[in-house]
């Protein structure tokens, strides 16, 4: 059984149907991120997930447990879940580690509250009040709070907007080591650079629809998509599309006798692939319209 | 496995927090605290009258100013800042986490409580030293003060959550609530000797549960004398007691039912 099964799950508000029917198996121990432009349904389809809204149709079961669950199983059911949210202003006048303290408090087998601050980074912060923290210190905080109670299960949404490259990387880290940790994680994100990074499989959402699952080495057919070979031959920039890389650059290397100037071989980048599945759906709905 | 912390350890917890919060907005704290006292300070100086045998204007307004503290502490305070709270994704994250509502509620109730036992004090000190005030001697005053507290409180604070709903904003709440409770006081004989009131203005504010506690902190804090200018010539102690006891459980009620962790 998955951790996270998802079928036939629709959600409306309104005339707007912004969940059209998704399915989804996550599985332990994995990293999955779900991606998708604004409007696409990637938060209500979390949201779902993490109990905060209501659907339509279709099953839901996290964990073994319907995320509609109530009273005292859905407080067992919270116990093993960790949520980041998106955005949050709260508690300005509690310190960090004040603020942890008090969040181990509600779970039954927390991490240590030092244990956590180091491994986000926020060790030299401890004791300052949270408002006084910069806005990618206060996501670092984020991210404690929401594994604090050592959960099996990580959301995380847009985790990193508004850091800086290098706090960044420290936060894919700081992601990995919680996975090898046994922790799996529902990521959602806007950067594809990020889900290449961190995530084992992808899903592309767009118009309330999965347009495809896959890893992202493999998505939109990458791994077996027409590469680019470019080199320097005397002063121009020569470059081909090719299904045989290898061979080009090894009849290249006879030609130069050695080292070939400039030599680059590329494939279409996440983000290329990515634009075009969104863009294709564009087109097909713009089409039946 | 440990077991998950009971819904009463954790609103414990949450109402150390609460008040640790609470403690560090300087200016709320002493605004919050000292605003009886203030009032007390314009309307002690400005009447100075007696307004029966023996009895003070000052001493009258005491009365009024502890029971509409209980108001202005509780509801007014929680109807305009659990708003905020949820404006500001405090709310959601806390739902996100095993914390059930009712330990957030029991936190909140603790914060109230202890807010209000310190603006008593104060109040009490304040009017000791400065407008003579007169402090009851029978014990079973005390009794009828202690009950008042408490259960004027709870009823206070459950209002409040339960209200909470429905200011559409957290910037917006403070115009919503505010003219609410200003006009209950008015109503209430917090500023006013409430038999000066028309007749329909009093019945309007025995609905409400100020007016009873207000008829109530007179009970204790003016002679039993008075009792017969009231306007049912008696205290009505048990009335109040219903009355709060009704209201509390039409509180808890729609708090429970009706809670909001997050904006629609």
């Amino acid at each position: 059984m998955s951790l996270i099964e998802v079928a036939g799950l629709t959600k409306s508000y309104g005339e707007v149907h912004a969940v059209c029917g998704i399915d989804l198996n996550i599985e332990q121990g994995e990293i999955f991120s779900i991606l998708g432009p604004n409007g696409a349904g990637k938060t209500t389809t979390v949201e779902i997930l993490e109990g905060f809204r209501t659907r339509d149709s279709g099953t839901v079961s996290v964990l073994g447990f319907d995320p509609n669950t109530r009273g005292h199983q859905a407080r067992e059911w919270r116990n093993r879940i960790g949520i980041v949210l998106q955005t949050s202003a709260d508690a300005g006048d509690l310190t960090v580690f004040e603020t942890l303290n008090h969040f181990t408090g509600y779970y039954s087998n927390p991490l240590g509250v030092d244990e956590v601050i180091n491994s986000v980074g926020l060790k030299e912060k401890e004791h300052a009040l949270i408002r006084n923290l910069s806005g990618g210190q206060r996501r670092r905080l984020d991210v404690a709070l929401g594994i604090i109670g050592n959960p099996e299960l990580i959301f995380l949404d847009e985790p990193t907007t508004g850091f800086d490259p290098e706090a960044r990387r420290a936060f894919w880290a700081l992601i990995k080591t919680l996975r090898s940790d046994g922790a799996t994680i529902l990521l959602t994100t806007h950067y594809l650079d990020e889900a290449e990074a961190l995530a084992d499989r992808v899903a592309v959402i767009n118009k309330g629809v999965i347009v495809e699952i896959s890893t992202p080495a493999d998505l939109g057919g990458r791994a077996i998509s027409q590469a680019t070979v470019q080199w320097r031959d005397g002063d121009q920039i020569k470059s081909e599309k090719t299904d045989n890389p290898t061979a080009i650059v090894s009849s290249l290397a006879a030609r130069f006798n050695g080292e070939i100037p400039e030599l680059v071989v590329t494939r279409p980048s996440l983000e290329d692939i990515y634009l075009e599945m969104i863009g294709g759906v564009h087109e097909q709905d713009s089409q039946r319209a | 496995m440990n077991k998950i912390p009971s819904a009463l350890k954790l609103g414990i917890r949450r109402g150390g927090l609460e008040i640790r919060q609470f403690a560090r907005q300087r200016e709320s704290v002493i605004f919050t605290l000292l605003f009886p006292v203030i009032l007390l300070a314009i309307f002690g100086s400005v009447f100075q009258d007696t307004i029966a045998p023996g009895v003070t204007f000052s001493q009258y307004f005491v009365a009024g100013m502890i029971a509409s503290g209980l108001v202005n502490t509780g509801f007014q305070a929680l109807a305009i800042t659990i708003p905020m709270e949820r404006e500001l994704g405090a709310l959601k994250r806390l739902r996100g986490t095993p914390m059930p509502a009712s330990s957030y509620f029991i936190g909140k109730a603790i914060l109230i409580f202890v807010s209000t036992v310190i603006q008593i004090l104060l109040l009490f000190g304040f009017g000791i030293a400065f407008f003579g005030l007169d402090m009851p001697t029978d014990s079973s005053k005390w009794l009828t003060f202690a009950w008042l507290v408490l259960l004027g409180s709870a009823c206070s604070t459950a209002l409040g959550i339960a209200f909470s709903t429905v200011p559409k904003s957290g910037r917006g709440a403070s115009a919503v609530v505010t003219p609410i409770v200003i006009v209950l006081q008015f109503i209430s004989g917090v500023f006013f000797v409430f038999t000066l009131l028309p007749t329909w203005m009093q019945q309007v504010a025995a609905i409400f549960p100020l007016k009873w506690l207000t008829q109530g902190m007179r009970s204790v804090f003016l002679p039993d004398s008075f009792a017969s200018q009231e306007v049912a010539k008696s205290w009505e102690l048990q009335t109040t007691f219903l009355v709060l006891v009704v209201w509390l459980i039409i509180g808890i009620f729609f708090s429970v039912r009706k809670f909001k962790w997050e904006r629609d």
